[in-house]
Formats: structure tokens, sequence, C-alpha cells
């Protein structure tokens, strides 16, 4: 007992711990900037946010070391019986919760409230891990594939049902694991491809100069240039690149002074110019009889065909609200009471911090409750006005320093459960950061995910703690061997 | 077969940390740019957060010269909008409240959103619904405000007025205009400034500084309490306290006599060139101009065909008439074109044209001192002549009349005196350019000879004429009249204490002032004499082609060591003997002795009763 106990103590990673300490108390201090009350200024109040808080941060010390104790096989054995388990919690969650805020994800139990869907983000990494580090698995099989597909939509199905469509949209940060795992990174391409075009074309669905659709023309530009990226990496001759840049700047420089006589529609020339690539890229295929070609002109065709129907089945086929939803998400519409003036607010609580910020609870707009939920998703508003410029970089710095040390640990695992776990950890992570930062600045949709250790909530802080901690006491099985 | 698949897809961990890297950049690259670069949002944050609350300051007192109080403040009560945080509300009961109309209501609203009206307007500063409401219509709002919301009310002043007299020396306050608000950013809508009077010429002392709260507000409007603990707010500067140079008692009789005639009373100190009054005819209460009443009964004073709010004392000019004959004589002795001794003839007439302009009765040939008192046109009419038409001493008589007019100038007339009070009338002296162009270069004392005896082009206003019998009466020098004596804690301008010298030589003012003297010992002016007093006085009767002559007379008090310069000016009343000049005795024995004597009490009882139909209005 003493010699593991020892070996743990030394095995441990304390960088990443460290890196934990520093934002779980940095989150403590944003969250009593953000729930200050003007009547009760006591930051160890036990009915107020930040003596609870304090209180959820003490229980998670506690929670640690039971991971720590734990025996060095527990988590692989018992993988999927945790994600069984949660899956029937999630799954009773949907019909006993109460309805909060127009979800229904928090079980109340007498003075506690949980959400398991926090939870379920480490049992699902389990689980997934359990069965992707199968003796010679492999992924590029059918079977296995949708296996792994379908542990992993299951609990988005139960969490959508609970109406907690930001929570269940995490667990598209899974593809990064499937992708690091030997998925092709096609599937990636072609859904960030989706995804860019898609909002790019939302974005300036209304901007027009002269006649050309500004949306539509970036799209095609866009479409234009991946193909030629693709065509060139697929060894295309180089002779190709002058060929289709010179072609491009010739077409639209005539487009232009055409412009001056009679109005021009920039997009139907760049649509042509792609039409043209194709046409060039099948006559490759068939000549060299390669088939890769064949496969790039088939993108270029279908994201041409994909834009056609964001219109079409953005106009038709989604109801009104729906609209309404995503352009409000995408700032495109003007809506002072819902999302449009969360990000609005946010902005200008983060822009007022300048350089240097105004110091810890002097901040007027976040104490003076301008951003909506601003002691959970929209926390690092509070890091922006308090702390500046400056504060708010370090915290950015910090968690992309904390990213790539867990992935950098994953890389290290002698076991392929250790790793996979490892890189759902870090992709979940990343995921959490780029949305609930980028919503905050007002980049990415409204999408209300709460930010790591940061936001507010005993919930979100043990699912984190949880989601970490197991990978660290994982991690430090690989010396105690 | 475990490392086959790990080093399969190893390097792809470079992607994921790249992909990272380039996250952290654009997120950094983003705050750069919200925190650091664009100023707009922290403008934002300050309107969200910050509610400045203008604490207004109570207005400068008025004084009199004996330290009677004229004007002091009341409280009243705006009904303030923030635009922002209107919310639907019972406009219909809200309007019952103020009793107004919904559609005063609705227009009222436009009013302030409109940003030509309104250059300062900002959905998140409070803006003037209305204003200086009575203490009842304030109680039945506030009871209702809760119901209203955006709206408050803020509390402010208004001017009270002690006693209904001198209007056009107090002015009043009224609300800024856009052109205020441009020219002084210190105003925003709905805050009040001096419109005219002193109010106006000494807003920037009475004004004060205006105070600011600083309160902080959340979300819902709700205030949290003092930024800061209010480290950052300013205390209201109260404005300071005027006393003026007018005797309020000698102001009150002097309107109480001027009732149902046009003109103007002006009273100077000689030594100090304070004004003990300054009364102008019609005039009205300055108390029926403040609050909402103000702009109806603006409006009414307006319509008035005798023009009461026009401060005829010294906004008007006229021409002087006979009073302008010791100016004559003045510049005549300097000039050397006489002496004291120095006898002209006259044939009831000016004999070189004529018998015009003619005369009436008197001995003949005479000197200044008994042209003075008998008021000899003739006299003048042949000092003019042998200044400009005699080419010893000139050598056109465009110089010499240059060196006539600059001897006038320097006495005060045809430029603002520079009274403390806003619409000063410059009046008018002609100078040789103007009858070069109307008589090319032919002309001569001849052409223009109704100057002599202050007619023709020649214009003053009534504060010039008294200023020149307080030059008279310093025997040479005056000092720039004023209304206000004392500023509380400040000097006043060094304009209202310099001497300013004429160009007259000193020893001839004492020759002026023995013919004043003699005017009410034996000339036209005996009806000024006041027992024990040895009055000095010119009259004048202003020939006035649209109707009845003009009524004027100009002295001072005593003899030596004069207390007092008076003019008084009677539009349409005739010889100047028969009105301008027992006005001017009343109000010199008023001041000088603090009573009327028995033996003017009808004097005085005929001059109030009488009433002067205007013929004329200027």
């Amino acid at each position: 007992m003493y010699t593991r106990k020892r070996n743990l103590w030394k095995s441990i990673d304390w960088i990443t711990i460290l890196f934990y300490a520093m934002m779980v108390i940095a989150g403590w201090f944003s969250i009593c900037g953000a729930s200050y009350e003007f009547d009760n200024t006591n930051l160890f109040n036990l009915a107020a946010r930040p003596g609870l808080q304090l209180l959820w941060i003490g229980l998670s010390v506690g929670l640690i070391f039971i991971i720590m104790m734990l025996d060095k096989d527990f988590f692989d054995i018992f993988a999927y019986l945790i994600y069984f388990i949660i899956i029937l919690l999630l799954i009773a969650t949907i019909f006993l919760a109460p309805e909060i805020k127009g979800s229904r994800s928090w079980l109340v139990l007498g003075p506690i409230r949980l959400q398991p869907a926090e939870f379920a983000k480490f049992a699902t990494a389990l689980a997934v891990a359990k069965f992707m580090s199968q003796y010679n698995f492999k992924l590029n099989t059918f079977k296995n594939f949708i296996i792994t597909l379908l542990l992993i939509f299951l609990p988005v199905i139960c969490i959508l049902l609970q109406k907690e469509t930001g929570s269940a949209l995490v667990y598209l940060a899974f593809f990064l694991v499937l992708y690091r795992e030997g998925m092709s990174g096609k599937v990636l391409l072609i859904g960030f491809c989706a995804v860019l075009f898609f909002v790019t074309n939302m974005k300036f669905s209304e901007a027009t100069v002269g006649i050309t659709p500004i949306g539509e023309l970036l799209v095609t530009i866009m479409i234009l240039v991946i193909t030629t990226l693709l065509t060139l990496s697929a060894g295309a001759k180089k002779y190709f690149m002058y060929s289709i840049c010179g072609i491009t700047a010739f077409a639209f420089l005539s487009g232009y002074l055409i412009s001056l006589l009679i109005p021009v529609n920039f997009f139907w020339i760049g649509m042509g110019i792609i039409l043209l690539l194709c046409c060039y890229l099948f006559y490759e295929a068939i000549h060299s009889w390669t088939m890769k070609y064949a496969l790039i002109a088939f993108f270029a065709l279908s994201s041409l065909l994909f834009l056609f129907s964001i219109e079409y089945v953005f106009n038709n086929v989604l109801e009104p609200h729906q609209q309404v939803r995503i352009k409000v998400s995408l700032g495109l519409e003007d809506d002072p009471s819902g999302a449009g003036y969360n990000v609005n607010q946010s902005k200008i609580a983060i822009g007022s911090g300048g350089m240097t910020g105004k110091g810890f609870l002097n901040g007027t707009q976040t104490k003076l409750k301008y951003v909506p939920e601003q002691d959970t998703d929209f926390i690092f508003c509070t890091v922006g006005e308090e702390q500046g410029f400056i504060g708010s970089s370090l915290v950015i710095i910090l968690f992309g320093a904390f990213i790539v040390r867990l992935i950098l640990l994953a890389e290290r695992q002698e076991t392929d459960f250790a790793r996979i776990y490892g890189y759902s950890v870090a992709s979940i992570f990343l995921f959490h950061l780029i949305i609930n930062i980028g919503m905050v600045l007002g980049l990415t949709p409204v999408i209300g995910i709460p930010l790591p250790f940061f936001s507010y909530g005993g919930s979100s802080l043990w699912g984190f703690t949880f989601l970490l901690f197991i990978f660290l006491r994982l991690d430090s099985l690989r010396k105690e061997r | 077969m475990e490392n086959n698949t790990k080093h399969n897809f190893s390097n792809r961990h470079f992607t994921l940390i790249f992909s990272i890297v380039g996250v952290v950049l654009i997120f950094i690259i983003r705050l750069f740019y919200l925190q650091v670069i664009d100023n707009d949002y922290k403008v934002w944050a300050d309107n969200n957060a910050f509610l400045n609350k203008t604490l207004y300051p109570s207005r400068g007192l008025i004084y009199d010269r004996n330290g009677k109080l004229l004007v002091y403040n009341q409280p009243a009560y705006d009904v303030m909008l923030i635009m922002r945080e209107v919310e639907t509300f019972d406009t219909l009961d809200f309007c019952n409240v103020l009793g107004i109309t919904k559609e005063i209501f609705l227009r009222r609203i436009e009013e302030i959103k409109d940003r030509r009206l309104n250059p300062g307007y900002s959905s998140y500063v409070p803006q003037v619904f209305m204003n200086q409401l009575s203490a009842q219509e304030y109680g039945a709002l506030q009871e209702k405000l809760y119901k209203f919301p955006g709206f408050y009310i803020q509390n402010r002043t208004i001017r009270e007025y002690e006693y209904p007299y001198a209007a056009h020396v107090l002015g009043g306050v009224g609300q800024v205009n856009r052109k205020d608000m441009e020219k002084d950013k210190y105003y925003v809508q709905g805050d009040n400034s001096g419109r005219t009077g002193i109010e106006r010429s000494y807003e920037k002392i009475l004004r004060g500084k205006k105070g600011v709260e600083i309160l902080l507000r959340d979300a819902h409007g709700r205030v949290k309490g003092r930024y800061e603990d209010g480290r950052h707010d300013q205390a209201p500067v109260s404005g300071k306290n005027l006393t003026l140079s007018i005797d309020i008692d000698l102001q009150a009789y002097g309107e109480q006599l001027m009732k149902n005639k046009i003109g103007g009373i002006v009273m100077i100190e000689p030594s100090t060139g304070e004004v003990l009054c300054i009364v102008s005819s019609p005039t009205f209460d300055p108390g029926i101009l403040v609050g909402r009443q103000r702009g109806k009964n603006h409006n009414i004073l307006e319509k008035d065909p005798n023009k009461p709010l026009y401060g005829r004392a010294f906004m008007a000019s006229y021409p002087p008439g006979s009073t302008f004959k010791p100016a004559q004589g003045l510049v005549f002795l300097q000039e050397k074109v006489i002496t004291p001794q120095t006898m002209y003839t006259c044939v009831h007439g000016y004999p070189l044209r004529n018998g015009k302009p003619g005369c009436h009765w008197h001995p003949s040939p005479l000197n200044l001192i008994s042209a003075l008192a008998t008021s000899c046109n003739s006299y003048f009419c042949w000092g003019l002549h042998d200044m400009l038409d005699s080419r010893k001493r000139y050598p056109n008589v465009q110089t010499a009349f240059e060196v006539w007019k600059n001897h006038i100038v320097s006495m005060g007339y045809g430029h603002k005196l520079g009274i403390d009070l806003p619409g000063e009338n410059r009046g008018f002296i002609p100078n040789s350019k103007t009858y070069d162009k109307v008589y090319g270069k032919r002309w001569n004392s001849n052409t223009i000879i109704s100057i002599s005896i202050g007619q023709g082009e020649i214009l003053t206003s009534p504060l010039q004429i008294c200023n020149l019998a307080a030059t008279v009466a310093n025997r040479g020098y005056f000092i720039t009249p004023h209304v206000v004596k004392k500023i509380q804690d400040l000097t006043i301008d060094s304009l209202y204490i310099r001497k300013r010298r004429t160009t007259i030589d000193l020893g001839y003012y004492d020759i002026i002032a023995e013919g004043m003297r003699a005017a009410v010992t034996s000339g036209t002016c005996h009806a000024a004499a006041l027992l024990n007093i040895e009055v000095c006085g010119k009259t004048g009767t202003v020939e006035n082609p649209r109707g009845k002559d003009h009524s004027v007379f100009m002295g001072f008090a005593p003899y030596d060591n004069p207390k007092v310069a008076i003019s008084v000016f009677v539009e349409n009343a005739g010889f100047g003997a028969t009105y301008a000049v027992p006005i001017g005795k009343l109000m010199l024995e008023k001041y000088l002795t603090g009573t009327i004597s028995e033996t003017n009490k009808y004097t005085e009882d005929y001059i109030i009763n009488t009433i002067i139909t205007p013929t004329n209005v200027y």
C-alpha cells in the first residue's frame, strides 16, 4: 500500500494539475465578479454563488482523491457499466426532470440539483475508448464505425430530448478522436466545409454588390480555392496552378470591365470557373485513369449543389421560428431580448475592459448584470472586463497550453484505451473552448455550453474534474507498471 | 499490432496542436480588436451602467442697493424621461395627471426624439418632458410615478420676484434653445438661462455650476448605488449673488410716475456711474414671465402695440432736442469758437436762415450761460455756423465736422456706453461722410443747421442723455453707467470703475453747469426748482414730425458735489417743461430727500393721473 501511494505521488502529471488548479482559482475569482451582489459583499457566504462554488471546489478535491485511490484497472473494467448507468440516468432525466429555463436536464433530489449530461461526457469517452481499444480494432470496417457512432450518438439523442442542444453538440468533438484514430480526414474536411459554407452563405445572405450576391460569391471562391489545393495535393503539374490563377484573374477582370457597361453577376463567373475546373479534372481522371481527380471534381460539384440547397432548405423547409433562431445565432438578426442581446452586451462588457481591465470586482457591466448568464455560459465577460486584454489573453493561452499538454500526454500513453480516452478529453475541452469563447466574442453562434472550470456550477465542475482526473489516473499507470 | 496502429496516425496530433494554436491566436486577435482598438464598446458600457443625475445649483440672488431682496428661487419640478426605459403604460392616466391631451403628449415625444430640435438627444439620457410643475401637480404625479416607468422628477428652481418692478433691468430666465446649446456646451435641453436683462448679461455668474451624481444602474434600470461611493460626484456650485445699484423704491416711484405714459427715466450717481433707477414705460410685472406661463404671457406682451418688453430707457433712441445744447456749448468752448463772453443775436429765430429755426422771446444778444438758461436756438446755430463755415480754423467743412463729431462721441454719444444690460441702443452721430453722401461736397452749417439744436440726424438714448448730465455734474468725466454694484466674492468689471475723460478741457464744464443752474433759477427749467436743493437742468422739446413733440429733461443736483444726474423722456408730451421737468423734479426730490414735500403733492397727483395717449409708437 505504501509503495503504491508513493508511486502515485511521483507518477502523477503535476503540470496538468497545476493548470487545473490555476483555472479553478481564476474561475472562482471570475464568479466573484460575475455574481457580485450590492447588498451582500461577503465572498464566502454559502447562500451566494462565490461561497457555493468554493464548496463545489472543495468537494471536487475530495472527488480527485477518490478517483486516484481507485484500482488501476477500474475504469477499463467498468467502462461499459458506467456508460450504461449514465445512459439510464439520462433517459430517466427526460421523464423526471422539471422544466428549468426551457430544458429538462436537471435532476432534483431535495436540495441537490444534478445535470447528468455533464457526467455523460466522461462515460461516453470511457465507452468509446474501451470499444476502440479492442485487440486488432480497425475503425475502417463498416460494423466498427457504426457501433462507434452509436456509442457517441446514444447520449446525444438523450440530451437532445432533454432540449439541451448545446451539450449535445459537444459530442461532435469525438470526430477529432476518430480522426486521430484513423478516420479519413475527408470526413472532417467535408464536415468543416459544410459548416463553413453554410455559415458564410447565411451571414452574407442579404448582402449584394450590384447584382452579385456576396454570400454565394464568397462560398464559390472558397470552393475554388479548396478544390485547387486538393488538386495540387493530388499531384497536379505545376502549370496547373498558374493557369487556374490566370484564368480566374482574367475572368474576374473582364467581368469587372463588362460590369461598367451592364450589370454582371460575379457569382456566375466563379461558378463557370469551377465547372471548367471540373471538366479538366474529369479529363485528367479519364486520361490518367486515376479515381482521385474524379473524386475532387465530385467534391466541387456537390459543394455547389450544397450551396444551392442551403437557400432552398432554409427558405422552404425550416419553420419561420427556426429560421429566426439560426439567424439570431449567427448575429444576422437583431433580437435585443434574445441571443443578439447577450452577444452585444457581452462584447460591450469585454470591450470596456481595455488593455488592463477595471480590476477585480470593479467591472460595472458584469456587476450590474448587463450580461445574462454571466456567471455560467458568459463567464468570460467578467474576465474580459475586470482583467482586460492582458488577463483574458492569459486565460486563453492557459487553456490552449492545457489542451496541448493533454494531447502530448495522450500521445505518450502506452495503451490504446488511455490514448483514446485522453484524446476524447482534449477534444471535449477544445470544443468547449472554441464554442464558448467564440460565442462570447461574437465569433461563433450562440450555443449555451459552459467554459470548463470557469462557469459556475457543481455539475459542470465535477463533470470536467471526472473527465480530467480519470485521464490523469490512467496516465499515472504508465509509470506504475 | 498496437504499435502499428499508433504509428500510422500519430503524426495527426500535430494537426490538432496546430489548430489549437490557430484558435488561440484568432481569439487573442479578436480580443485585441474588442478591447484595445475599438473604443465604441467603452462608451456603450458607460451609457449602460452610469446614470448621470444632474444636480442643479441654485441661481444667484439679486438685491437692490439698500440690500432689499429682489429676486430669489422657488422649488419647481420637471418631468424627465429616459426614452430607453419607457415601457407601455396608461397614457391617458398620465395625461390626466399632468393636465395635457394625448396629442400634446405625442407631439412632445416627437419633439424630444427630433435631433434637429434636440441635438443632444440620446435614449439613455434623461430628457425634459415637461418643465416647472407646480407643487400640486408634482404631488399628484409623485403618487403615481411608479406606474410610469422611465419617467422621473427632477428638482429645479424657478425665479420668484419680490417686487413687480424693474422688469427691464432684472430680465427673465427661460429655457435654452438650440443655438444656446451649440454655443455653450454647458447647456442641455431643458436647462434655463437668462434671456433678458441682467439675468442674461450676468448669466455665467448667476447660474453657478451644475453638479453631477453618478449612479450605477443594472440591466433593469434599477439604481444599485453610487459609483465608487460618490468619489466622482461633483457637488453643484451655487450662483453668485448680485447687488444692484438700483434703488428699488426709487425705481417703483419712477414707474408709478410714468404710468400711462411712454418713455423713460434714468438716474445715475455721477461719482460712481451707478444707475439708481432706469424706468422704461410701459412696463410689466417680471413675475408673470416665469414657469409655464412664461410663453403665454410673453406672447401677450409681445403683441401689445405699446411694446412693454422694449426697455426704452436704454434700448430706444430719440433726437435729444435742446438737451444736446450743453454738449454743443462744450465743443464750441473747447474749439475756441466762442468764449463765455461771446454774444450772439437772436431775432425770434436764426437770422442767417430767415428766422429758422425759430426761437421764443428772450433778451438779445446773449452769452452762452443765458443761451442755455433760455434755451436759445439761434445761439447754437451761430456757434455751429462759426465752427463749420469759418475757414480760419479748419481747411474745409469736412475736417471741421470731424472735429465736432469726435468731441461729441467722446461724451458717450453715437456708440454704446457699455451698460451691463443687453440690447443697449448706440444712438447715432453723423460724420462728414454721411453728409457728403447726401449733399456731395457742397454743404455747410446751413445745410445741417438742425443738428445744432439736437434735431436732424442725431439720435441718443435717454441713458446717453443722463450720462451727459452726469458728466457735467462731474465737471468733465463719467464712469460707464452700470446696474450691478457688487458681485458676491468677485469684483465688478474695471470698466465700471474707471473714469472716462472726454476731449473737453475740465474748466469748460463749470460754465455749462452754471448755464444749467441758470435754466432752473431763471430760465426754461424753473419748474424743476426745489427748496434748499440747487437743481441744475436743461429742458428739451423734441420736434416730432409724426405727432406731438416729445418732452425731455436732463439735470443734476445739487449744483456743488452733485449726488444724482437724471434724464426724463416722455413721448408725445409736448414742451419739456410740461411733463419731463416736473417728473424730473419729483424724482430728484424723492431721491435726495426721501419724500415729496407738501408743495409738490399737487404736481405728483397731476403727473400720476395724466394719461398721455400715444399718437405715435416707436
